[in-house]
């Protein structure tokens, strides 16, 4: 079953490689410096934001980007350490 | 007038050298005044694949720094009396080419050849903008591999940013240079087609130039694949690929091996 599986879901490697570069030029061209310079500012601003509130650990900070043909998708994870109490009064 | 070419394509071991080398040769050939130009300071090569290693005195800094003059740098190829190279320095450091510097011996070589063809070294900084700045025309050397597309995308938005023409508000002419491409892959869907890589980076095709075992041989022996192996595969592609650059309209093919009978009965017997 596999084998057929394999035999018509195969897609030629070549043509993989013209879609992944269609897509990564596509956002390339846009800038001359790119998305990571944006995504080095909001990465700033997004956890000065955070530590006003509470303290977070800067390793336990994830960012993850996802770019497809239609939208690009921004992903931060921040680990947040148990609130503390005065935090909570504040909120 | 004369012509400022430059082969630049961003990622390194794409075949920027042994291109400059083929199509300098086969301009040269024509009976035009061809001379190449590395720019490829610290890490120079084309003097080696030129067969010239052992007859450089001066190089490019020295001309740019006025130690020697043009005359006392250039070398003359032994097999092609038209066809000169300019080696770059190996020991000096880049930062060693001064924009005036080079400005001023790209004028010079304008005035003295037909073709002045630049070979750029890898990358994007100093050296590789240098190499492109006084060029009219690019050939840009992209392989049919993702890496190389991309960073050939880049190059090709400095061009059209970064050189002088562009700073004139002139077009710079772009022409790409398929290289290392392999027929049997390419058959079997395994390898960027060459419609893909022309719809991506948009810029006219200037030739494909075929994976061969004769590219490297003429490396070894020190000559250009246009001046070692006229009759083969990769080097009647480039011959079609300068008579392009001279003007002339060809239909791109990818030229393949010529096999005789001998070698073809052996092949079956092998298979």
């Amino acid at each position: 079953m596999s084998f057929l599986t394999n035999l018509f879901a195969k897609r030629n490697s070549g043509a993989v490689a013209r879609d992944r570069l269609q897509i990564l030029l596509a956002h390339e061209r846009h800038g001359d410096t790119g998305d990571s310079e944006l995504i080095a500012k909001l990465h700033r601003e997004i956890l000065e934001v955070i530590a006003r509130h509470v303290s977070v650990d800067q390793d336990k900070v994830q960012i993850k980007v996802d770019r497809s043909t239609g939208c690009s998708l921004l992903e931060i994870d921040v680990e947040v350490p148990q609130l503390q109490a005065p935090a909570r009064q504040s909120a | 007038m004369a012509k400022v070419l430059v082969v630049t394509s961003g990622k390194g071991g794409v075949g920027k050298t042994t291109s400059t080398a083929a199509l300098g040769a086969a301009l040269a050939q024509s009976g035009q005044n061809v001379v190449v130009v590395d720019f490829d300071v610290g890490l120079r090569n084309l003097d080696l694949v030129m067969g010239a290693e052992r007859r450089v005195v001066f190089d490019l800094i020295n001309v740019v720094q006025g130690d020697a003059k043009l005359a006392q740098a250039l070398i003359r190829d032994k097999r092609c009396e038209t066809l000169s190279i300019l080696p770059a320095s190996q020991t000096r450091d880049k930062d060693a080419l001064t924009a005036d510097g080079v400005a001023r011996v790209m004028d010079e070589l304008r005035e003295k050849f037909d073709w002045v063809v630049c070979d750029s070294p890898a990358g994007i900084e100093r050296g590789a903008q240098l190499a492109m700045y006084h060029a009219d025309q690019a050939v840009v050397v992209t392989n049919p591999e993702v890496s190389s597309v991309r960073d050939s995308d880049r190059i090709i938005g400095l061009l059209d940013s970064t050189t002088e023409r562009a700073k004139r508000g002139e077009k710079m002419e772009k022409h790409l240079l398929l290289t290392r491409y392999d027929p049997a892959r390419a058959a079997r869907g395994e390898m960027l087609r060459t419609e893909d890589v022309l719809e991506i980076l948009s810029i006219p095709l200037l030739g494909i130039i075929p994976e061969s075992e004769d590219v490297l041989r003429a490396s070894n022996i020190g000559s250009p694949v246009t001046l070692a192996h006229p009759d083969s595969a990769p080097a009647r592609a480039y011959f079609e690929a300068a008579r392009r650059l001279e003007g002339e309209k060809i239909d791109v093919s990818v030229p393949v091996e010529k096999r005789g009978l001998f070698d073809w009965l052996f092949k079956k017997r092998v298979a």
